[in-house]
């Protein structure tokens, strides 16, 4: 299965970075495996709106059934639905391995409702 | 100069006294009989008309177009969501619209292909119009939540009587809206108080404002003995149109929801002279 890890850094030893929209990192790691790839999310890093929109499409566009990360917003969260892709989710920072093995020891709740609240420029 | 000028009143700080500057201009311009109009374009906030007291005559709704994709002719290739600058449009397994985020530019459904996207009006807010005595009143309301302020206060303007002297309330800041008010003024007036972060606020909006080509003059409000905005004008080569000094009865009145000549005389003639100043600068 492939899965994103929104990551403050480019390898899956990094820090998660909690937040989806403006993560730093996307890294696609598949679960089989184990390879991973990293995605430099730095444009909508920046964005002045709709980061996580943007960020829901590029992970889509990598092809992730799931997304590892610790807070969605209003809008992320619809463009995720609309994908079809999970969210799993992490109340604390770790490293990427570790979040990936407890995805994979089905540790991690999945996300059913927005969990960060939307904000404007 | 022209018979009828627009003049934005505007500032970088809020709460330096652009209502209070705004509506006695209104007043005094009205009292010598002349025909002018007071439009309020800080549609967040609009509160000339506890001052002025106008008598609505219309409320319009006013709304911006956004785009509706029909699911059936969309073939899912993506332009829309690529030419989207706000990113109000993503491109899942189908394109997915945030109206909220949408500016209204139509370049999506320019775009398509196949003419699977139509536009529908999203309401934003109304302008409603009016009159005090022979004030002409304009102001625009937002709604609650709304972040789209441009196209209201656009819809504000497009009230403007073109027989009258047009006074613009300005929103504070440099953004956006403060643009689009004050883009089309012959003159930007730009209330200040002799503080730091009045005069840091002050010099923003002279950077924003410069580039755009506008004349500008600066009304120091609340003027003490702190001369720093006064020279950071010289320096900058801006006129000061008046100091009108800190009263604490002016503050009294205005929080009463009343006009200060009614109760101060002396203050009629403060802006009967800054009048004359901001005519030179026309």
């Amino acid at each position: 299965m492939k899965v994103v890890i929104t990551s403050s850094n480019k390898t899956l030893a990094d820090p998660i970075d909690m937040h989806f929209g403006r993560a730093k990192f996307f890294i696609l790691a598949d679960t089989e495996t184990g390879k991973a790839v990293v995605h430099d999310n730095a444009q909508n890093l920046h964005a002045a709106q709709g980061a996580g929109i943007q960020s829901a499409e590029t992970v889509a566009k990598l092809g992730a059934e799931v997304v590892i990360t610790g807070s969605v917003g209003p809008k992320a969260y619809k463009a995720l639905q609309a994908a079809g892709i999970k969210i799993a989710l992490l109340e604390a920072v770790c490293p990427g391995t570790e979040a990936l093995r407890r995805f994979k020891d089905k540790e991690l709740p999945v996300l059913d409702k927005p969990n960060s609240e939307g904000h404007w420029v | 100069m022209k018979a009828f000028p627009a003049i934005a009143i505007a500032s970088g700080k809020g709460g330096t006294g652009k209502t209070t500057v705004a509506i006695h201009l209104a007043a005094l311009l009205a009292a010598q009989g002349r025909a002018v109009q007071y439009l309020d374009c800080d549609v967040e906030e609009p509160n000339g008309h506890l001052f002025l007291k106008p008598k609505m005559e219309r409320s319009e709704s006013v709304g911006i177009p956004v785009p509706v994709v029909d699911a059936a002719q969309c073939t899912s290739c993506g332009k829309c969501a690529e030419v989207c600058e706000f990113n109000a449009i993503a491109m899942l397994k189908k394109p997915l619209v945030f109206p909220e985020l949408c500016h209204g530019c139509g370049a999506c459904a320019l775009v398509c292909p196949v003419g699977a996207i139509r536009e529908t009006s999203r309401a934003i807010g109304v302008v409603e119009t009016g009159r005090t005595g022979t004030i002409g009143f304009a102001q625009g309301r937002l709604n609650v939540g709304e972040p789209m302020a441009p196209p209201l206060i656009r819809a504000v303007k497009a009230r403007r009587n073109p027989d009258a002297i047009a006074l613009f309330d300005s929103p504070p800041g440099t953004s956006c809206p403060v643009v689009a008010t004050v883009r089309d003024a012959d003159l930007v007036v730009l209330v200040t108080e002799p503080t730091p972060f009045g005069l840091h606020d002050l010099a923003l909006a002279v950077d924003t404002f410069r580039p755009m080509g506008k004349p500008m003059g600066v009304v120091v409000n609340r003027a003490d003995d702190d001369r720093r905005v006064q020279d950071y004008c010289q320096a900058e080569n801006l006129p000061v149109l008046a100091e009108l000094p800190d009263d604490r009865r002016v503050a009294e009145t205005y929080a009463r929801g009343e006009l200060v000549f009614d109760r101060l005389p002396e203050w009629r003639d403060r802006f009967d002279a800054l009048w004359s100043r901001i005519e030179e600068c026309l």
